[in-house]
């Protein structure tokens, strides 16, 4: 499991963690039943405050993405995938959220975004050889 | 801002109430209070000068209170330094070892003031950092001479401890030795960690309360995430351009131009949005801010 944290873009540590995983187990990267790293080992790989952890695995266990057993450990819920499609659609609502506030603030209005979404998308497909690159 | 810890609380490991501190003229501690409470990770974080060195050296008993009380584990540090001191390790910003030790020598010596010292754990930590016994302290890297100074601190297993900025001037791999050690100490139930540093993205990391120290001062001292949930980034355009910034509640800073302004604010999201709606402003940009934003804006208000 890739974490990755980062203490420049003001997003709290707990909530990096939280998306993050959400977005492992939407992109099917982490699989239903599949076991969360003990909180002291992640605690210690990603050099954070152990309590950070365990706020982020309690708000996944609230949002049922993953469950706490009996035996100790956390795994990826069974609910974790109808919730999949919820969650992805959420993770790109923000992506798109943050589009629109920039497109606002450029003065480029919602159908030249819209426009120029269709036309990323053409170029992005796989027909021509040259498939462009993302900037 | 002095937080009111509950009568249920346990009691703090650090209470310092009403401490000033004169050297000459200078005053390096302003009618300070700080507590700590038990377990966790405090981060106090401050600019050269503020007097972060000056606290910790009155929690160890080094200084003795001018004005007000010191306690350290509800003891008074100065007239009580077994009671204290032998539950605390320490490690000074200038990593003040004995130079002509070499590192076995620093770990008997260690273990002579320390009756909880753990030999098993010292000689884990001398191997992890890749310590050579034989070496004498002073040929010693810095990164190695802070390994040798961290070894000694937490070989005892302290119920506090004590760092003074420990990662200045130290390479990322030392700093993650570090970083390393403090979470490892309070994994283990009800150890404190109090750390001072400028180096505000390790604080962000580690420390699960901050207090922000200046000119002597506490400016403030909460939680982290709630310190982080109560500010945010807030970039608004109003309906006319303005020569200067239209009010805003909670601002603690801003810049701008014309009709959008952006404001470092304390507050939460929708309070902040609400205020702005109010305004008759748009929101164009609300974000959340780094702990080194929020230390700027506060200490530079």
């Amino acid at each position: 499991m890739r974490i990755h944290i980062s203490a420049n873009d003001g997003v709290a540590i707990y909530l990096q963690i939280v998306n993050q995983i959400k977005y492992l187990v939407a992109s099917g990267r982490l699989s239903t039943g599949a076991e969360l790293p003990p909180i002291r080992v992640l605690a210690e790989r990603l050099l954070i405050n152990p309590s950070t952890v365990a706020r982020a695995y309690r708000e996944l266990e609230t949002a049922g993405i993953v469950e706490k057993r009996r035996t100790a450990g956390t795994y990826v819920s069974e609910q974790g995938s109808p919730l999949a499609r919820r969650e992805r659609i959420k993770i790109l609502a923000e992506r798109i959220d943050s589009l629109l506030a920039e497109a606002r603030q450029m003065n480029i209005t919602l159908e030249d975004v819209l426009k120029l979404v269709e036309q990323r998308n053409a170029a992005m497909q796989p027909e021509p050889v040259t498939r462009r690159k993302e900037e | 801002m002095h937080e009111t810890i509950s009568a249920s609380a346990p009691p703090p490991v650090v209470d310092i109430c009403r401490v000033t501190r004169l050297f000459g003229n200078k005053r390096a501690l302003d009618d300070l209070s700080l507590c700590v409470p038990r377990g966790g990770v405090f981060g106090l974080i401050g600019g050269n000068g503020a007097g972060k060195t000056t606290v910790i050296k009155h929690i160890l008993g080094l200084l003795k209170a001018q004005t007000g009380s010191v306690r350290v584990f509800g003891l008074d540090p100065v007239q009580n330094p077994v009671g204290t001191l032998g539950r605390i390790g320490y490690l000074s910003e200038d990593r003040d070892l004995p130079d002509w030790m070499t590192v076995s020598e620093l770990m008997r010596y260690t273990q002579a003031f320390f009756p909880a010292w753990d030999e098993a754990y010292a000689v884990e930590l001398r191997e992890a950092f890749d310590l050579d016994p034989n070496a004498r302290i002073k040929t010693l890297s810095r990164g190695q001479r802070a390994r040798a100074g961290l070894l000694a601190a937490l070989a005892h297993r302290p119920e506090l401890l004590v760092l003074d900025e420990p990662s200045s001037g130290l390479d990322p791999v030392v700093r993650r030795d570090i970083l390393g050690a403090i979470i490892r100490t309070i994994a283990d139930e009800g150890r404190t960690v109090l750390f001072s540093s400028h180096l505000l993205d390790e604080v962000e990391r580690v420390a699960d309360r901050v207090a922000i120290i200046h000119d002597g001062r506490i400016l403030l001292t909460a939680p982290m995430d709630e310190i982080k949930e109560s500010h945010r980034r807030m970039t608004l355009r109003f309906g006319q351009p303005h020569k200067r910034p239209p009010a805003f509640v909670g601002a603690l800073s801003f810049e701008g131009e014309g009709s959008d302004w952006t404001y470092i604010c304390s507050g939460e999201s929708s309070q902040l949005r609400k205020a702005a709606e109010a305004l008759g402003a748009t929101v164009m940009d609300d974000a959340p801010l780094t702990l080194d934003e929020i230390f700027v804006s506060r200490v530079l208000k």
